[in-house]
């Protein structure tokens, strides 16, 4: 058979999951491959998706704010945030200070919490094993201050149109400062064991570059853009609750290979300990939740002495509040981009259209152009650089 | 705040601006908070959009997001809606354009790449057609799916359900069986509802009308 071993090797298809460990969740690639390179690249999303965009169309505004926890459920926290502010701004309420720096707060935590479960998967992915349970230790830890506050690890519906759902418990503070104190040293041993890695830089550095034009072009957000080089923060240049009160960087790659979308993470998560002990050291007094009681329910002791508390707190809970006409566009810098909701209200209880703009979404839809004339080798390599959660992308 | 005025100041300028360069394409323009949307023509979108990315005024070189909307009652009862980002001048902009189950409307992808996957999930949810599109499948519901499930006329359990039939040996698809009907209650009272709910039939009302 001579013949046939000088025969030009035709194109295959590869089959990349939908249960494979390193698609991190649910999903299906297909490879079509020449040889080892990978000529094209088809992503088969969706198998995770569960419709959250109508079944917040059938709630009312408070009993939708579960849903954006387990959109991406590794930073629930700053989903509920972006779906807050934009019943906040129909409504045309303000959260008071404390309510706000107690969000930053909790939101620069879930981004740790979100950047952390990404380096540590992202080392396993490519090789490396130990980061990932040094850095899960630390995300337990996180989780602690979630439960903590809300009474829940993950899914914590903690942030809610008008503010927070409750004051942070005694002592919380105290206890995230002593975490804050200790963590710098984590980022430096997971650093220790990475950034210098002969063989993590040999899978990382060159691989899936996104130059700023295609960043731009493919709608790239967060920071796979910051690694691209360009310098676009929201909570910088559209400050929400409280950011413009803060001061930290915004560290930008250079190369937008996968190495430097590492690194920027690296760098964000310093960054995001300034903004934690600046919030802890500015923390102010005063309620967390906006005092109008047509929004936000009366404290329970009131309802024991006076019968409009009562009726406010039942009216709250089962008919819930009217929203008046109108749409808006809340974006919010969650760990993974551009996390918008696009809200659209009737004037009734419930979201007339509440549309999710998920981060990972877009990148998702970037894997093909970063991987054709890559090795089939590197396709984990570049899916886990763009942090990828299925819980979003198919929402 | 004045950080809002001068914003708002800023998307108004815009808003003149655009309409001023593209008169035949641009419906109507409004400024409303911090939002500026514009409504164009179905067949110009592509060349308001180029437009936006390229003018130097504009330099909205970001399409952050596209979606669609369904207003049943209408007699183009899709709206697509997209939102794009200027990072240069730090503003955002809401384009719409409004179409019907037949109408098709062109696909930007020519002019951002992303708006490909976004207009896949158009087509797949609503049902919008995209022409030019270079790839228009479904994306998000399953293979072989049938009908686009965010219309508001779709219910919310859907039409089929999926099970693993240990006698088949194979997942199988069948109608939905619900044991119990899913739970929605109107509270919408009728002098304090929503306005649409005043030109709704309340429960009672078709006594009056019997009578006449």
């Amino acid at each position: 058979m001579a013949e046939l071993a000088e025969a030009e090797i035709e194109n295959y298809t590869v089959n990349f999951g939908p249960q494979h460990p390193a698609a991190h969740g649910v999903l299906r690639l297909v490879l079509e491959m020449g040889g080892e390179t990978i000529d094209r690249v088809d992503p088969h999303i969706g198998l995770l998706h569960r419709g959250t965009e109508k079944l917040i169309e059938y709630k009312t505004y408070l009993q939708a704010v579960p849903y954006f926890d387990r959109l991406d459920y590794v930073s629930p926290m700053n989903q509920e945030q972006a779906y807050a502010i934009a019943v906040e701004r129909l409504l045309g309420i303000e959260v008071p200070k404390r309510g706000q720096y107690i969000r930053m707060l909790f939101c620069e935590l879930t981004r740790i919490l979100n950047h952390i479960m990404n380096i540590g998967s992202y080392a396993m992915d490519v090789g490396a094993m130990t980061p990932f349970l040094w850095t899960f230790e630390e995300r337990e830890k996180l989780m602690g201050f979630y439960d903590d506050v809300s009474g829940a690890r993950m899914h914590a519906a903690y942030v809610r149109p008008g503010g927070v759902a409750q004051d942070m418990p005694a002592g919380l503070m105290e206890r995230i400062a002593d975490w804050a104190a200790h963590f710098p040293k984590i980022i430096d041993d997971v650093e220790g064991l990475l950034s210098n890695n002969r063989i993590f830089k040999q899978r990382t550095v060159d691989i899936g570059i996104v130059s700023k034009e295609q960043a731009l072009d493919w709608g790239f957000t967060g920071p796979n853009l910051r690694a691209s080089g360009l310098a676009w923060d929201l909570r910088k240049s559209q400050p929400y609750d409280g950011y413009e009160e803060i001061d930290f960087d915004i560290p930008i790659g250079k190369h937008g290979d996968c190495y430097d979308r590492y690194i920027v993470r690296i760098e964000e998560m310093r960054q995001s300990l300034r903004i934690i002990n600046q919030c802890l050291e500015k923390m102010p007094g005063g309620p967390v939740k906006v005092q109008d009681h047509k929004v936000n329910p009366p404290p329970r002791g009131d309802m024991k002495g006076s019968m409009e508390a009562l009726i406010h707190h039942f009216k709250l809970y089962t008919e819930g509040y009217h929203v008046p006409r109108g749409e808006t566009y809340a974006a919010v810098e969650a760990p993974k981009g551009e996390f918008a909701v696009y809200l659209i209200s009737d004037g009734s209880n419930k979201p007339y259209r509440c549309r999710i703009r998920a981060p990972g979404f877009v990148h998702m839809q970037g894997m093909d152009f970063m991987l054709r004339g890559h090795m089939l080798a590197d396709v984990p390599a570049v899916l886990g650089s763009i942090d990828i959660v299925f819980g979003e992308v198919d929402r | 705040m004045d950080t809002n005025s001068d914003n708002a100041s800023a998307l108004a300028d815009l808003a003149e601006a655009i309409g001023l360069s593209l008169p035949d394409d641009v419906i109507e323009a409004s400024v409303a908070g911090d939002d500026l949307t514009i409504t164009v023509q179905r067949p110009s979108i592509v060349k308001v959009l180029k437009f936006l990315r390229d003018d130097s005024n504009c330099q909205f070189t970001q399409l952050v997001d596209i979606c669609g909307v369904d207003f049943p009652e209408r007699e183009e009862r899709f709206e697509v809606v997209y939102h794009l980002l200027s990072m240069n001048h730090n503003l955002r902009l809401r384009l719409k354009v409004s179409a019907s189950e037949e109408t098709p409307v062109p696909s930007v992808a020519e002019a951002f790449s992303c708006a490909d996957w976004f207009e896949r999930e158009i087509w797949d949810m609503y049902g919008v057609f995209f022409s030019d599109h270079p790839d228009l499948r479904r994306i998000l519901t399953d293979y072989g799916f049938d009908g686009h499930p965010q219309r508001k006329d779709f219910p919310l359990t859907g039409y089929v359900e999926v099970r693993y039939d240990e006698s088949q040996k194979r997942v199988i698809y069948e109608p939905v069986k619900l044991t119990q009907d899913f739970r929605t209650f109107d509270f919408m009272s009728p002098w304090e509802g929503a306005e649409h709910a005043h030109q709704q039939m309340l429960p009672g009302d078709e006594k009056a009308t019997q009578d006449g």
